[in-house]
């Protein structure tokens, strides 16, 4: 048990010196580390607001959907339709990159094929629906529309390749612990 | 935002009322894996407070601004991949930059690097595919962001 607080300690360790730093640069009036402790408010609400969500539908898709469905429609066998398939999932996603990994983690534990995993990855960093609403707003239809219409096949391009160079190699997408 | 909330709340229900011990299982799995990740993930964003802090939004727009030509491509090219800036300040930068008469063409370079490329991530991208795949993942988007960018100047 003491063992365990010790590494959760270490785990925390750069985050505690983070928080303290910002508390001692209130105390002093230091702008710089009052902004950077802004900042990390701005980020760190983003962060809190979506992935304790993600990690609950995570966690729901974990103990209700079974692999061999998965395997079935995203796995290396599915063809174009479990490619579809992901492609739907990542537009229907909100958040930063980072809320995809896990994501990722939880296809590839499910059976979801490599390349369909990184073409999910790319799908999300180009397509995500609520993004581009927003894209859309400030930037105009057709820039928009030109920048999903050229990433497609880009994203497709890199998983394919992706895959083709992982595919002898022992790869695996792991759970971070 | 709002979506997602109500939506993962009827799931939640529904879940519940079909199986209690799954749905408990089910949660108990994604509160452990979200605090293994969780510091990790708070370095990443004390790493990204920190560089939009050194790079706040006039400075970017005053560097994106100023490059004409390939040097504004690559400005802008490496801007976007290092910065993570969320879709709500990067799109409304962009507009401002088309507006101040920056080339469609570096506007669109920086959006897409941006979207598609994080160095800053990169930590957190090699817990879960490992250094060698992410470094790979990311240098393959860098191309392809580049390509998608200047194909877009053309068009636009």
């Amino acid at each position: 048990m003491k063992n365990r607080a010790i590494v959760i300690m270490k785990k925390f360790a750069f985050v505690v010196l983070f928080v303290m730093f910002i508390a001692i640069s209130h105390m002093m009036r230091f702008a710089g580390g009052m902004e950077i402790g802004k900042n990390f408010r701005v980020f760190f609400m983003e962060m809190i607001l979506i992935l304790p969500l993600m990690f609950i539908l995570i966690g729901l898709f974990e103990v209700w959907v079974p692999r061999e469905r998965i395997i079935r429609h995203l796995g290396a066998e599915a063809g174009h339709w479990g490619t579809l398939w992901v492609i739907l999932l990542a537009m229907l996603q909100v958040g930063p990159l980072y809320a995809a990994f896990p994501v990722a983690a939880l296809l590839w534990r499910k059976g979801c094929s490599v390349r369909n995993i990184f073409i999910y990855l790319g799908a999300f960093t180009a397509l995500k629906i609520p993004m581009l609403t927003f894209e859309v707003g400030f930037l105009g239809w057709k820039f928009s529309l030109l920048r999903a219409l050229f990433s497609f096949p880009v994203f497709i391009v890199i998983g394919f390749l992706l895959a083709a160079d992982l595919k002898d190699r022992q790869f695996e997408v792991k759970e971070p612990v | 935002m709002i979506v997602l909330a109500l939506a993962t709340a009827i799931l939640l229900l529904l879940s519940f009322i079909a199986d209690r011990g799954k749905t408990l299982a089910g949660l108990k799995k994604g509160a452990k894996m979200f605090l293994n990740i969780l510091p990790a993930l708070l370095s990443v964003l004390i790493l990204v407070s920190v560089f939009l802090y050194v790079f706040p939004a006039q400075v970017l727009t005053e560097w994106l601004g100023r490059g004409t030509g390939w040097a504004g491509i690559a400005s802008a090219a490496f801007l976007g991949s290092i910065s993570l800036i969320p879709g709500f300040i990067a799109f409304p930068l962009g507009a401002i930059l088309v507006r101040s008469g920056v080339s469609y063409q570096v506007v669109a370079v920086f959006i897409t690097t941006l979207m598609m490329v994080g160095i800053l991530t990169l930590p957190l991208e090699a817990k879960y595919f490992g250094w060698k795949v992410g470094i790979l993942r990311n240098a393959l988007s860098f191309a392809g962001a580049l390509l998608v960018g200047l194909l877009m100047g053309i068009f636009l």
